[in-house]
């Protein structure tokens, strides 16, 4: 008797509960999804451009001097809100510079002329292995996932550790307010500046290509730069690189440079 | 009790001083929101934010920083709101389209407050206002 009552509640109680179970996950999957403020998500454009190695090629022979280069250097410059400070504090996303400069690893002293006397674009190499982005003590540059080296300028600390490890000198600190050396009515309302005390350099446009926009120099240069994914085969920077001869900065030490310049 | 003329009074005295805040906040006026300049639309109506209205007024600056976060460590740039609308996760396109007084808008509720966010040491204020 006893044993049989034992049995009947045992049976009862799981019944119970297996059938308030199901009977509750039905009412969970029922209920419709109510979103609270704040509870959104995000996403990224559906045109944005994307890559696993994003990388730029430069034609060299279509910048014989500085007047081709300006224009350029300018549109990126007015874009980023860069300032114009002359000196040893300056600030620079883009520049150009002679071939010795920019090649120091290329010892030759036969060269042709016209490579010679020809006037170079450099920039952030944007590297596979950047060593600005190991040294970085507060990880405020790190490396994103279309292979592009960025900086968070809210968390940078100024220190410049990877101004010292940036073997191509791609890096800016500003020593004072940059607002100061830039009228009001010239900033370009769409992008910020930046304070006193943090390092800055070209980012590829990280902003521009999520709108599914090319670089300012890309566009600027009427077809002299080329942007695109190095990992997909049919891509234009890898079409450029199987049809021309090209070199990179410094290849030597191991950063693996994403920018490639035809010669 | 011994010394009764010095211990109730002293009691007493350290109950009101202790509890003084509490006897200074029934008395302080109630703490008002300033009236901010809302956006509106051309038409007069009162334009839809990010997310509703009384819940930026808490919870913008925690929003602020989630969008950073995204836009700059995960490139997501795109905030599908809880209401299914989607915003570019950007202070000076995105917000600054439709705040665009910045001392009637911003400040107002930041001085009232005493916080000094530094947004815009590097975001450039909306035109006209700073």
């Amino acid at each position: 008797m006893n044993s049989n009552r034992r049995y009947f509640l045992k049976v009862a109680g799981l019944s119970t509960f297996a059938l308030a179970a199901g009977v509750g996950a039905t009412v969970v999957k029922a209920m419709p999804q109510i979103k609270e403020p704040g509870d959104g998500s995000f996403t990224t454009t559906k045109n944005a451009i994307k890559g696993k190695r994003l990388a730029m090629v430069i034609d060299t022979r279509k910048f014989e001097n500085e007047t081709d280069m300006l224009p350029i250097i300018d549109a990126c410059h007015k874009f980023h809100n860069v300032p114009n400070i002359e000196g040893p504090q300056e600030v620079k996303w883009i520049w150009q510079d002679s071939y010795a400069h920019s090649f120091t690893d290329d010892t030759s002293p036969l060269l042709p002329e016209q490579v010679k006397n020809r006037r170079y674009f450099l920039l952030c190499n944007q590297c596979s292995e950047p060593s600005c982005v190991r040294v970085c003590p507060v990880k405020a540059t790190y490396k994103t996932e279309q292979g592009l080296v960025a900086i968070d300028y809210h968390r940078c600390i100024g220190c410049r550790f990877c101004m010292a490890a940036c073997p191509y000198g791609s890096r800016s600190f500003n020593f004072s307010d940059p607002r100061r050396h830039m009228k009001d009515e010239d900033l370009n309302m769409e992008y910020p500046t930046r304070m006193r005390g943090v390092v800055e350099k070209c980012t590829f446009c990280a902003e521009k290509l999520e709108l599914g926009e090319l670089p300012i120099c890309v566009q600027a240069s009427k077809g002299g730069i080329m942007f695109g994914d190095l990992s997909d085969p049919e891509s234009n920077v890898r079409k450029a690189l199987a049809e021309n001869f090209t070199i990179r900065r410094k290849p030597g030490i191991g950063t693996d440079p994403g920018v490639y310049y035809i010669i | 009790m011994y010394n009764a003329k010095y211990i109730i009074p002293g009691i007493i005295l350290f109950v009101v001083i202790f509890t003084l805040p509490f006897w200074m906040n029934i008395f302080t006026p109630k703490y008002n929101y300033p009236e901010l300049a809302k956006p509106v639309g051309p038409n007069g109506e009162v334009l839809e934010c990010v997310e509703p209205a009384e819940w930026m007024r808490a919870n913008h600056m925690d929003l602020l920083i989630e969008w950073r976060d995204s836009a700059l460590r995960d490139e997501k740039r795109i905030y599908v709101s809880s209401t299914g609308k989607e915003w570019e996760t950007s202070l000076q396109k995105t917000c600054m389209e439709c705040h665009t007084d910045y001392n009637k808008f911003c400040d107002t509720c930041h001085v009232q407050n005493a916080v000094e966010p530094y947004c815009w040491d590097c975001h450039i204020k909306p035109q006209g206002n700073n």
